[in-house]
């Protein structure tokens, strides 16, 4: 990903979506506080204060109420942007599921961070990983460049006639959303004519049309109605890649669903979503240049999850090392087991790590470990830099 | 025209909640329903919280609405409307309305969406000022789910989960007062309402929607499943309500506590009491006591808001 240093500015991943906000524009912004989502909501907040963008605030008393304000704007017909991180996800929930089945366009900047308990601020993605069944599209970022070229799209992927669904657009908190980098803002104008006009096909708003949404379904109708989401979502998958492509020629940047990194002729992979691809990133480098035949399958889209993709990029690979941000505790961690069904049959051998849960630091020796190991006989599922001894 | 002939006039062109639907016989919600929305002039807009309305007018794929209705959960009918109303003035203000022109956004919630789970969305968007009418259709327990007591569930009243029985007179704790509670946020209008006394609810419900900003109305409405009466019976035992003083009809405009109607004579509790199996334990020897009790604070509130209304 080429940036160019005489246009960017150094800026923090959350303080980039902002800008990404400023620029689409929202006509409602539901927002409640929660660290490390913060920036993005002040950031944003201020913009309008200066009149730089109009967007409606709306400061809601819990995150709850946020989504639900979301899900109430959206389907009237405006365009609605909101942010949440760890617990406040946890709260909307609920909601986040409604809104899936209610096909609300409506674009979710997330700070990723650990759940409680104990409770704990930092990058962590269980909190995505709660709402992973709930029919939303969920993208991660690497860094802070990706985290805006990302939020830029996913109003295009959102409110597409043939998705329709809300996209969640993860970014791990402080690792990228308080950390300062350089990131290219793409011109106001180019956002506002990329994203462009905003309709639904059925406005509460519409008195002309009076429509009744969100009825009371019962097993006549119910199973149908969720297999919709089902469809919505499958769709997404084309779709992501069209706007990717559509988005490359716009910015130079190229966000596929799934990216390989120094895959060919690999012999081991890591598969990772979020900012420690670009750890795993040097420690490829690294390794290449010693001669090791390694290489690294950066995950963008985990719903819907690529299979196709990560099953022919992977084909050749003799063992894969999943990477999770997030354990299931009695089950196998969701990327791994989303990893295992994609070569499901082929020949590679498939581990599972859990790392960095609650925002425990991983480091380029970790990997390294990683790579040594993953072709040896050990457990199916290993944690990455747990201490075993308190 | 007459208030009365108004309301005729829309029920005989397109009401807005059709025939058709699957409350209950004897049901007091679609009477309070039309009376509402009947009494708005502005075009309308529905937000319902997950309940009685909500389940027996939308059974997919039909509906009872001709108006746009929308539905999300139990909790956050109130957060809902805030988007709704939010969306209406964002397109307004830069011309992306589908049609011009004042439309008034109103909640229906069950009191267990008001009193309860969606009291904190409730209080939310009366604090931030959003201008909707949100109106409580209070049959004091959670009627849908089969009668389990709410927050709004009167002291003594026997539910499937304050049950009378050998060892026990129902509910052991009061009624909240919502209806203070909204008052407390400092908003233009509130309201308590019953599903009888239609003009005075109609009134009320044209004051909410003119407004400038939240409007609350709670209604008393009768549950002859929950409250275990006849159907025929519900207005009889509504205006017992009312006529004993257990449930008054008052409007608090801009702070202001006003009585908008007082009983002729003010009825006995008893007469509230009589005619409702949840309240059949307080009739016979061993329930006195709590009656009286009942009657001695119904006296006493009476007489409070009297003074309240009378300064």
């Amino acid at each position: 990903m080429a940036i160019d240093t005489q246009r960017a500015q150094v800026l923090t991943g959350g303080e980039a979506v902002a800008h990404a906000m400023r620029q689409i524009d929202p006509d409602v912004v539901p927002v409640y506080p929660i660290t490390p989502q913060t920036p993005i909501i002040q950031g944003f907040a201020k913009f309008v204060a200066d009149g730089r963008a109009t967007g409606e605030i709306v400061n809601v008393e819990s995150e709850h109420s946020a989504l639900s304000a979301a899900v109430g704007s959206a389907l009237a017909g405006a365009r609605t942007i909101t942010a949440t991180s760890s617990q406040g996800l946890a709260l909307m929930a609920e909601i986040v599921y409604i809104a899936a089945s209610l096909r609300a366009p409506i674009v979710m900047a997330v700070g990723n961070r650990a759940l409680s308990g104990p409770i704990n601020i930092h990058a962590d993605h269980s909190d995505s990983m709660l709402v992973r069944d709930s029919g939303v599209v969920q993208l991660f970022a690497e860094n802070a460049q990706e985290a805006y070229d990302l939020m830029v799209m996913a109003p295009r992927i959102a409110e597409h006639p043939d998705v329709l669904l809300p996209v969640l657009v993860g970014q791990d908190g402080f690792t990228i959303t308080h950390s300062a980098e350089p990131v290219e803002l793409l011109p106001d104008a180019a956002v506002r004519e990329f994203v462009g006009e905003y309709s639904v096909p059925f406005s509460v708003l519409d008195l002309s049309r009076p429509s009744t949404q969100g009825p009371f379904a019962m097993p006549d109708s119910y199973f149908e109605l969720r297999y919709a989401q089902t469809v919505a979502i499958e769709n997404a998958r084309r779709v992501i890649d069209e706007i990717a492509i559509e988005f490359a020629e716009l910015s130079g940047r190229f966000h596929p669903a799934v990216e390989p990194y120094r895959l060919a002729g690999a012999t081991r992979a890591i598969v990772v979503m979020g900012s420690t691809a670009g750890t795993v990133k040097d420690v490829v480098d690294a390794l290449r240049e010693e001669g090791d035949r390694v290489g690294l399958l950066e995950l963008r889209s985990f719903r819907p999850f690529p299979r196709e993709a990560v099953r022919r990029a992977l084909a050749d690979v003799r063992c894969i090392a999943v990477l999770d941000r997030s354990d299931s505790p009695g089950g196998r961690p969701a990327l791994f087991a989303e990893t295992v069904g994609a070569v499901y049959g082929g020949p590679p051998i498939v581990r599972s790590y859990v790392y960095g849960l609650g925002g425990r630091d991983v480091h380029p020796q970790d990997i390294r470990r990683v790579f040594r190991d993953v072709d040896g006989a050990g457990p199916e599922t290993q944690y990455l830099g747990l201490r075993r001894n308190g | 025209m007459s208030r009365l002939k108004n309301l005729v006039r829309t029920e005989n062109g397109t009401p807005p909640l059709r025939a058709g639907h699957s409350l209950c016989q004897g049901c007091g919600i679609p009477l309070v329903v039309r009376t509402v929305l009947d009494s708005i002039e502005t075009p309308k807009v529905v937000v319902s919280a997950t309940g009685c309305l909500e389940v027996a007018t939308t059974r997919y794929p039909t509906t009872a609405w001709n108006v746009p209705w929308l539905h999300v959960a139990f909790e956050n009918a109130a957060a809902v409307v805030s988007g709704v109303e939010s969306a209406y003035r964002a397109l307004a203000r830069r011309g992306a309305l589908p049609q011009d022109g004042p439309v008034t956004f109103v909640v229906f919630a069950g009191d267990g969406g008001t009193y309860d789970i969606g009291l904190q969305a409730l209080s939310g968007a009366l604090e931030r000022g959003h201008r909707f009418v949100f109106v409580c259709y209070d049959n004091q327990a959670y009627m849908n789910t089969g009668v389990q007591r709410s927050g709004a569930t009167p002291f003594g009243a026997s539910t499937t989960t304050s049950p009378a029985g050998l060892d026990a007179l129902g509910k052991i704790q009061e009624r909240k007062d919502i209806t203070a509670i909204a008052v407390a946020h400092h908003i233009p209008y509130v309201a308590q309402a019953a599903a009888v006394h239609w003009d005075d609810l109609s009134r009320k419900a044209e004051r909410a929607a003119k407004a400038e900003g939240p409007a609350f109305l709670n209604v008393l409405t009768d549950c002859p499943l929950g409250w275990g009466h006849e159907p025929r019976e519900s207005l009889k035992i509504l205006n017992a309500a009312v006529d004993s003083c257990l449930w008054p009809l008052y409007e608090v405009v801009d702070g202001n506590w006003r009585l908008t109607y007082e009983p002729k004579r003010k009825v006995p509790i008893d007469e509230w009491l009589r005619g409702q199996t949840r309240f059949a334990h307080l009739l016979r020897p061993e329930g006195n006591e709590t009656a009286a009790t009942i009657q001695r604070r119904v006296d006493e509130d009476w007489a409070a808001l009297r003074e309240r209304c009378a300064t």
